[in-house]
Parts: structure tokens; C-alpha cells; sequence
């Protein structure tokens, strides 16, 4: 991290800034950009809290950060800057789902939408069956250990009529279990079978909830926040060999 | 003395001692052969690190495989799997007992020649059968079963054919065919109005298929089942399914040679005025030619020895060549070597095809077999017959 | 194998197939359902590559982590590391100059004969040719002195930075890709001579291992399988990256969706690589290689999914960031790992010798499979 010592030479240009912000961001960006620029440290600061306190540099997990003591932040705002996503599907979606859907979003020109975790599995059945989204791209999930309901899983399908991509998250805690999308989507078996080796999801209804890439006999999930390599091998070194690991 | 150099048993037994001792050599420089020949084909060098241009390759293999070590698979059949291979090689190395090299090289002129040889080609089976059932191995399976369907299919075209050269040469004696062909004045491949081609190539593709040729190669194609029956031999005795796979090449590549294509004789046999061009230059040129090929490699090989082997070499290819000059050594061995420069054409032919197609499916390895290949060789045996009948 | 009841029972025969094999292509594991030699099942056992590289994302910069995606698809490492700097730029924000792009486009094509030139030689390899593989490894092998020449290294290239290119063309660059198109488009001729119309091979290959478009779809398969099953997708055209836009080239597409299908759109794909090379190289325009990245490179809370044509089909990667200089979650959407799961469906009722022509077609490289 010695680079962050000399952040200054490397501000970006106007162009590097991100296309999608709120409009009101924006505004205050412009207000507030042109009395910073002399100073030649707006965007700087955005990139500066770890460097004051190289410590934090090991990654904080929660996207919500410390509150900054002395700039006001302008740029990189502790959530993600989206924008409103709106169009003919938002609104069948929305007639269709009611409540279910939380949030219909656009961030960097990818749409994507927040449901209840639940009503997923009917949200792609919809998709594919009324919409023409007939191609599941990739199941996924990200581990937010701080968050009451710790993983986000993520649908991403695409639709060859359309040339759309979207995105369906889902909040899901610990112990619920998201309806599979293999009956619909074959593709889904072995990603979710990928996404439970790798974050401990289990898929109602799937007919193989097994692990895929690891062995069966494996500990653990390592896409969690929590599982650590230097565990792992520590454990090992000290089962198999009967020593201390050096690591 | 005298007694001894009379005894009707002389000539078959040298003849023998001779065939069983040089053959492993002949099947190794074939390897190396056709490694060289498909490494052409393939824009390589092939085998370059054994000896001068790799030729002391096939003497390295040798001691690798006799030096390596013997796994016998704890769950296999011990006896039959120790069987096998030494069946397979001995069947193959039999075959040879009837194979005419020349007028005067064979060891024997059995009266039933060709049945025995169709007959020893077809209990060689039994060795890839046997070897791949006791290995215990499923791949070692598949391919025995396999060679078993394949070679039983194959041997009926083959048989066909046979049968139409064996109506035009009236005989089943190998020397007999050979010198009907000489009394008929034509190479029983071209006789009968030209007819006679069409069984000829039929018995080649078949004859691909008997020795488990690409592209007939499946009971061993590495690339779906492993190595087939041998999966699980190593060491010596693979060597040995090696040795009789070779043989048998080397023996169904001799029979094409004898059956259509003229056996010891050379190319217009009847063809005076080709005595002298074709019996005595052609030799003495192509000799010359290897010779100087290998002095020139003498040349351009850096290590003393390697420069010594190329020299010897080279100087044996001229010794060759002189041999073929004088008329009554001339004599003893034309008949030798127009046999093994056909018989070397046809296992060029082979490697060719080895390096050119793509292996067949089982399912379209049979369907050649018996749609096409025992249609056509009845069909041929049928259309000879009839024209035999009316010209004789 | 089974256990038999009678002695004349016909059981399935259990066969299992890899990770030692010469045709699984590298160590996949198949486990084969055989009755005779007619396939009833196939059950793919992967995961013997498996490195976490996901994992090793949240633990890397995200330049640190550039190199690492070339280890996934060894054989076209410049599509991975296109892939892996589209979804960081979109990410981030950043702009590529023109020249970066016009240089991505021109490597990531070659890249892909590249790739498809190993899947050829080893395709045919599989059915029993055993001398394409080498023609197809001379021609790739002028590919991989080009990618030497440029960046140093052959196979995990890491061509790209994130935001452009760390190195400019060397001086011959645009003459090496001319002379390389002019000679690989006749090498391209003579493959087809040697396979396309060889009764052998169209008999090994036609009405081996369909999969029709609605099965593609659902399985998820993407790139010359798909292309081969009649549908006309390909990223390139269909959501366009790096400049594809401005290149004019077709889909190849056929009907049937069987081996000689994919053969056939593979070939083509050759021909018009070679077209989008020519064009990049002759509009390559002058100006910056790298786009203003700062250094320690943060970029904003947020998530980007951005995914390209690789050779073997569309390679996604789904970037979230938490502000730090390390990716808070990277996930890769690899295309042989969701093709493969395709091979039961395809394998099903064909022979022994079908299914490692069907493995091969498929086109995986297992270290994507397990990453």
C-alpha cells in the first residue's frame, strides 16, 4: 500500500468519474467540484481513508464505512450510487409481484432488481415463461457476515429476444433456502450445486445438493467472509502431520 | 557332412532360426519406420536422439522394455494373462512358415499354404481375446471384444478375396500362386480383364482391419478406450503383442504380395527385355541411392560414433549394391528383395493411411465390414467365376 | 461393475473414464453407464483443477488479481484478461483509448484461433486423426511468437491492464498479424481438405452429440455450440464490446447442432477472425494505450457483471467492490464449466468412441471448469 502515499499525481480525469450518479449528487458535485479542483484533492480524499490508517486496509467487509472526520465525502459514497430503472418490464414486474419486489435499480447501465428471496424462483419462472428470458446466465452469491440476512444471491439471466441482461438479488440468511431454478433452468443444477460448495446455500428442491468442485468430505464453506486459508491449512498441518503449521 | 547338407530338414530349420532371431530386429526398425514416416507426414523429426538421425531407436525400446517392470494386475487371470501374449506372438511368427521370400528362402511349401496362414491369423485373435479378458480391466474388455467382433467380421472379406485370387492361380501352395503367376505371364491382381483389381482392394482394406490398423484401429484407439487389450500389459510382454502385431502386418502384407501382387516376381516378369534394367540396375541404383543418402548424413552427424554408424551403414548399402552386380549372387537374391520392396510398399501404405483418416466408430467399422466389404468380395467372387468360366 | 444375478444377466457396465485419460482433456472425470459399448448415462466429476481463484480474488488487488484469471483458460488467457479489465473498467468507470482497444481486439482474435486451433488438432486427435493436431499446433505456434514478441510471455499472456495496455505494439506488430493472416487463412483451406468432406470424419461426426437450440437455452450452453444449433448470438454483436461495433463480420451459424455442426462454425470462425484482425490492424489508430487508473486503484461501492465471446462462450465476471483496492466478491461465469453439464444430455444413447468426440466438441479447458 506505499503507492497511497503520493495519491495527488494520480487524480482521475472528469472522465474516469462514474456516468451513473444521482442527480442530486451530481448537482453537488458540480457545485462542490470546482472549488475542490485547485486543491487538486477531491478525488483524492475519496481514495484516502485506508492511507491515513494503513491498518484499514485490510479489507472491511461491510460497505457501510466509518463516517470521514474532516472532507465531506463527494465522491465514493458508502452505498452504491444507483439509479431508478424503469421501462415496460418494471412495470408488468411490478403489476405482476407487488411488494415482492423491493427495488428496481441501474447501476453503470446494468439493470437489476431486489426481491424477497421467496418469490425468486416465481419471479424467473414469470421471466422465462412470459418475458422471454430464456437463458440463466450464472447464479451467484456474495457473503455479507455483518448483515442480518448474511448472503445476497444473484440471478443473472439474459433474454435472446430482448438482447437484455438483468439481475435478481435476493437477500437470504443463514439457515433459508432459496427455491432451486433447475426444473426450469437445467443450467441451475451444478451452479447451484457450485454456489452451495462454495457458500453453504441449499436449494429447495434440487435434485443433487451436493458438492461439485470440492471433495465431498470437505470442511467448510470458503466463499464465506469467515473461512480462512491460513485455517484450513493450519488444521491440516496440525491433523496430518502433528505439528504446528509454520503459515 | 554330406548327410548333414542333404537332410531335408537343413534348409527349413536355418530358415526358421533365421526368421525367429532377425524379426524382432525387422519389427523394430518397422516401429522406427514408421515413426520416421509419420513424423514426415506430421512436419517432424520423429525419434533424432538414439544413434545418428535415431537410428539405434528401436535397440533402446528394446532393452527399456525387456529392463522394465513386469506388472502382472493382482485381480487378473495370472496364467492366461502370462498366455496371451506368448500366443499372439507365437500364432503370428507361424505364419511365416509358409510365407515364400523367394524361389529359393522358405521354409516350407505346404500344399494348404494360404489356408494355414488365414487359419494361424485368425487363432491369433485368441491371444488379444484372451490377454484383454484376464487383464480384469474394463477398458482391457472392451477392446478384446472389440478385436473379437472385428476380426471375425474382417476375416469373412478376407477370405472372399482370397478365394477369387486362389480360383485364377488354382493352387493353395504360396510358391504354386507365384508360379502360376509366372506361367500366366500377369500379377493375379491385374489378370482377368483387370477384374481381379477389385477383390485385391478389398483384401487390402481388409487386411487394414485384420492387424487393427488405423483406421480400423479400435480394439487398441488410445483415445476412447485407453490402450484396449493391452491397457494393462507392461514391460516384455506388451513388447510381445507389439512383436505379433508387427508379424502379423508384416505377414498380411506378404500374402497381399503373394496372392495379388506377384509375390517374388518382379514387375513384368515375362518382360525380357526388363531383365537387366529392372533386375540388376533398379537394385544397384536404389542401394547406391540409400548409400549415398546415408554418407551424407555421415557427413552432417557431429559425434564420432554416430559419424562411424552412418559410414558403416553407407558402406553396407554400397556392398549391397555391388552384391546385386554380380549375376549369380544377383541370382540368389532378386527374388528376396522384390518381395520385401513390395511388402515395404504396402506397410508404407499402411503407415500412410495410419496418418491420414480418422478412426472408424464401431458401429461404422461393421457396417464397412458387412454392408460394403463381404458384398463387394462376393460379388467379386461370383463376376471371376463367371469370367473364368467363359475364358478358360 | 455390477453384480450379476445369472449367470447370462446383462448388467450395466460402470466405466469409469478419467481423471487419467487421454481424452478427458485434462482430469475430468466421466463416469460412463455402459450397456455394451451404447452409453446410458454420463456423470461428470470435476473439480481436480479447483485453485479457489474466486477466493484468491478477495485476498488480491485488483491488479494483483490480473494475472491470475489467465490460469483459468490457459489456452486463451488474453480473452480471460479481456474479460476480467471490461468488468474492472465498467466497474470503475475508466475509459480505454481507441488504440487499446483496436490492440485488445487484434490479440483476443488471434487468441481465439489460438484456441480453436488447440481444439481442433486435439478434437481430430480424439477421433483417431492423428496428424492435425500437429499442422494446428505449427499455426499456433506463430500466434503464441506474435503474443512472445508483444508481451514476453506465450500462454498466460496477461496482456492487458486494467484501463488499456501496459506495453505498446513492437515495431513489426502490424506486419507479423498481416503475414500471419495471409498465411493461417490457406492453413485454414487445408484443414477443411483434410477433414471437412473425409467420409470417416463426417461419419464420426454428423448426428454425433446434438443439442438443438431449446436445450442449448436451457442448459445455459453458449458460444460455437450454440452458434452450431442455429441460434445467431454472439456477444460480439449482440452487446459489443472494445470496439466490435466498428468491425465488419459474421455469425456462422448451421442448423443441425451436431459435432460436424460445430466443426463447421468453428472452422468459419477461423475465416473471420482472421477478417476482424485485418480490419483492427489496418484501422489501428495512433494515440494513449492506457486510460488515467490511479495507482492504488479503488474503485466506488458498487457491482458490474460484464462478459464477453470467449472462444468457448460467454465468459462473465461479476465484480462487486466495497471501496477497497481488493474486490469484496469476484465471480467468474465460465463457459466450459456450464457447457460441460450439457455432456450427459448430449452423450446419452451414443457410443463409447461418441463420447470423446463429444468431450472434445464441447471445446473445455478443465482449469475454467474448476477454476
Amino acid at each position: 500500500m506505499d503507492e497511497d502515499k503520493k495519491p495527488e499525481a494520480q487524480t482521475p480525469p472528469a472522465a474516469a468519474q462514474p456516468k451513473a450518479e444521482p442527480v442530486k449528487a451530481a448537482s453537488a458535485e458540480a457545485a462542490s467540484s470546482g472549488a475542490d479542483k485547485p486543491s487538486g484533492t477531491a478525488p483524492a480524499a475519496a481514495a484516502k481513508p485506508p492511507a491515513a490508517s494503513p491498518g484499514a486496509a485490510v479489507k472491511p467487509a461491510a460497505p457501510a464505512r466509518p463516517p470521514r472526520p474532516k472532507v465531506p465525502p463527494k465522491k465514493a459514497p458508502a452505498v452504491m450510487e444507483v439509479e431508478p430503472w424503469q421501462g415496460s418490464l418494471v412495470d408488468a414486474l411490478t403489476e405482476r409481484f407487488g411488494d415482492a419486489i423491493k427495488e428496481f435499480s441501474t447501476y453503470r447501465g446494468q439493470d437489476f432488481l431486489v426481491a424477497e428471496l421467496p418469490s425468486v424462483a416465481s419471479i424467473i419462472e414469470y421471466l422465462k415463461l412470459e418475458q422471454d428470458f430464456d437463458y440463466l446466465v450464472d447464479i451467484t452469491a456474495v457473503d455479507n457476515p455483518e448483515k442480518e440476512k448474511r448472503f445476497e444471491v444473484i440471478w443473472i439471466i439474459y433474454s435472446f429476444a430482448r438482447n437484455t441482461r438483468i439481475r435478481i438479488k435476493a437477500s437470504a440468511g443463514a439457515d433459508e433456502k432459496p427455491n432451486t431454478a433447475a426444473t426450469l433452468h437445467r443450467t441451475a443444477d451444478w451452479l447451484e450445486r457450485e454456489v452451495f460448495d462454495m457458500f453453504g446455500i441449499e436449494f429447495e428442491g434440487h435434485p443433487n445438493m451436493t458438492r461439485i468442485l470440492l471433495p465431498d468430505e470437505w470442511q467448510g464453506h470458503p466463499l464465506r467472509k469467515e473461512y480462512s486459508i491460513i485455517q484450513q491449512d493450519q488444521d491440516w498441518v496440525r491433523e496430518n502431520l502433528q505439528i504446528e503449521s509454520a503459515q | 557332412m554330406e548327410e548333414i547338407l542333404d537332410n531335408p530338414y537343413l534348409q527349413p530349420i536355418i530358415a526358421t532360426l533365421l526368421i525367429v532371431a532377425v524379426f524382432p530386429l525387422v519389427a523394430g526398425y518397422m516401429v522406427l519406420a514408421e515413426r520416421k514416416v509419420l513424423a514426415d507426414l506430421q512436419v517432424r523429426l520423429g525419434p533424432m536422439r538414439v544413434g545418428p538421425y535415431g537410428f539405434l531407436q528401436p535397440l533402446a525400446d528394446a532393452f527399456k522394455l525387456m529392463l522394465k517392470e513386469d506388472i502382472i494386475p493382482a485381480a487378473s487371470d495370472k496364467w492366461i494373462f502370462w498366455g496371451a501374449p506368448v500366443l499372439s506372438t507365437f500364432t503370428a511368427l507361424t505364419a511365416f512358415a509358409v510365407i515364400p521370400f523367394s524361389d529359393k528362402f522358405y521354409v516350407a511349401d505346404v500344399n494348404i499354404g494360404i489356408l494355414f496362414i488365414l487359419a494361424m491369423s485368425s487363432l491369433g485373435i485368441l491371444g488379444l481375446i484372451l490377454g484383454g479378458w484376464s487383464s480384469n480391466s474394463k477398458y482391457s474388455l472392451l477392446g478384446a471384444l472389440r478385436s473379437a467382433a472385428q476380426m471375425v467380421s474382417y476375416e469373412v472379406p478376407l477370405g472372399f478375396t482370397t478365394v477369387t485370387a486362389l480360383m485364377v492361380a488354382e493352387t493353395l501352395s504360396m510358391q504354386g500362386i507365384v508360379q502360376s503367376q509366372l506361367d500366366k505371364g500377369v500379377w493375379i491382381a491385374f489378370s482377368n480383364y483387370g477384374l481381379m483389381l477389385v477383390p485385391a482392394v478389398v483384401f487390402i482394406i481388409a487386411a487394414v482391419a485384420e492387424t487393427n490398423r488405423a483406421p480400423f484401429d479400435l480394439p487398441e484407439a488410445e483415445s476412447e478406450i485407453v490402450a484396449g487389450f493391452h491397457t494393462e500389459y507392461s514391460g516384455f510382454r506388451w513388447a510381445l503383442f507389439f512383436l505379433a502385431e508387427y508379424a502379423s502386418i508384416f505377414v498380411i502384407c506378404g500374402i497381399a504380395v503373394t496372392v495379388f501382387f506377384g509375390g517374388w516376381l518382379r514387375p513384368f516378369a515375362n518382360v525380357g527385355f526388363l531383365e537387366t534394367p529392372l533386375n540388376v540396375a533398379f537394385p544397384i541404383l536404389l542401394f547406391v541411392v540409400i548409400g549415398a543418402g546415408c554418407a551424407l548424413g555421415a557427413v552432417r552427424v557431429t559425434l564420432a560414433y554416430e559419424k562411424a554408424i552412418m559410414g558403416v551403414l553407407a558402406l553396407a548399402m554400397f556392398l549391397v549394391a555391388g552384391l546385386f552386380a554380380i549375376p549369380m549372387i544377383n541370382e540368389l537374391i532378386i527374388g528376396f528383395f522384390w518381395f520385401l520392396f513390395k511388402v515395404l510398399i504396402f506397410i508404407y501404405v499402411f503407415i500412410w493411411v495410419r496418418g491420414t483418416f480418422p478412426r472408424f466408430r464401431y458401429d461404422q467399422l461393421m457396417q464397412v465390414g458387412w454392408k460394403y466389404l463381404i458384398p463387394i468380395s462376393m460379388g467379386g467372387l461370383i463376376v471371376n467365376g463367371i469370367v473364368l468360366l467363359f475364358t478358360s | 461393475m455390477a453384480t450379476s444375478t445369472t449367470f447370462l444377466d446383462t448388467n450395466e457396465l460402470v466405466l469409469n473414464m478419467g481423471p487419467q485419460h487421454p481424452s478427458t482433456h485434462g482430469v475430468l472425470r466421466v463416469i460412463l453407464k455402459l450397456d455394451g459399448e451404447k452409453v446410458m448415462g454420463a456423470d461428470c466429476v470435476i473439480g481436480y483443477l479447483h485453485r479457489g481463484v474466486e477466493k484468491i480474488a478477495e485476498n488480491r488487488t485488483y491488479q494483483q488479481f490480473a494475472p491470475y484469471v489467465d490460469r483459468m483458460d490457459y489456452v486463451a488467457a488474453v480473452s480471460n484478461g479481456l474479460g476480467y479489465c471490461l468488468a474492472v473498467e465498467t466497474l470503475g468507470g475508466i475509459e480505454v483509448p481507441e488504440r487499446a482497444q483496436c490492440v485488445r481486439v487484434i490479440l483476443t482474435e488471434l487468441n481465439r484461433i489460438a484456441s480453436h486451433l488447440l481444439w481442433l488438432g486435439t478434437h481430430a486427435l480424439d477421433i483417431g486423426a492423428m496428424t492435425p493436431v500437429f499442422y494446428c499446433f505449427r499455426e499456433r505456434e506463430e500466434v503464441l511468437k506474435i503474443f512472445e514478441k508483444y508481451c514476453g510471455a506465450r500462454l498466460t499472456t496477461h496482456a492487458f491492464r486494467i484501463g488499456g495496455l501496459q506495453y505498446e505494439t513492437y515495431d513489426t506488430f502490424e506486419k507479423d498479424c498481416h503475414a500471419f493472416c495471409d498465411w493461417f487463412e490457406k492453413k485454414v483451406d487445408e484443414y477443411e481438405e483434410l477433414l471437412t468432406t473425409n467420409r470417416i470424419w463426417v461419419g464420426r461426426t454428423k448426428g454425433v452429440g446434438i443439442l438443438d437450440a431449446e436445450a442449448c437455452k436451457t442448459y445455459g450452453v453458449t458460444g460455437p455450440v450454440l452458434r452450431a444449433a442455429g441460434v445467431e448470438w454472439d456477444l460480439r454483436k449482440a452487446q459489443p464490446y472494445c470496439g466490435y461495433e466498428k468491425y465488419d463480420f459474421d455469425i456462422p451459424t448451421c442448423a443441425n447442432g451436431d459435432t460436424y455442426d460445430r466443426y463447421i462454425v468453428r472452422m468459419q470462425e477461423f475465416r473471420q477472425s482472421v477478417r476482424i484482425i485485418r480490419q483492427a490492424v489496418d484501422s489501428l489508430p495512433e494515440g494513449p494505450i492506457k486510460g488515467r487508473v490511479s495507482k492504488v486503484f479503488k474503485p466506488p461501492i458498487g457491482e458490474a457483471y460484464e462478459s464477453i465471446e470467449a472462444p468457448k462462450g460467454e465468459l462473465g465476471y461479476y465484480v462487486v467492490s466495497d471501496g477497497s483496492t481488493q474486490p469484496y466478491r469476484l465471480r467468474v461465469r465460465p463457459p466450459s464449466f456450464v457447457n460441460l453439464q450439457a455432456l450427459d444430455e448430449m452423450c446419452r444413447g451414443c457410443l463409447v468412441a461418441d463420447v470423446v468426440a463429444i468431450i472434445g466438441t464441447i471445446d473445455i479447458v478443465l482449469g475454467e471448469v474448476d477454476r
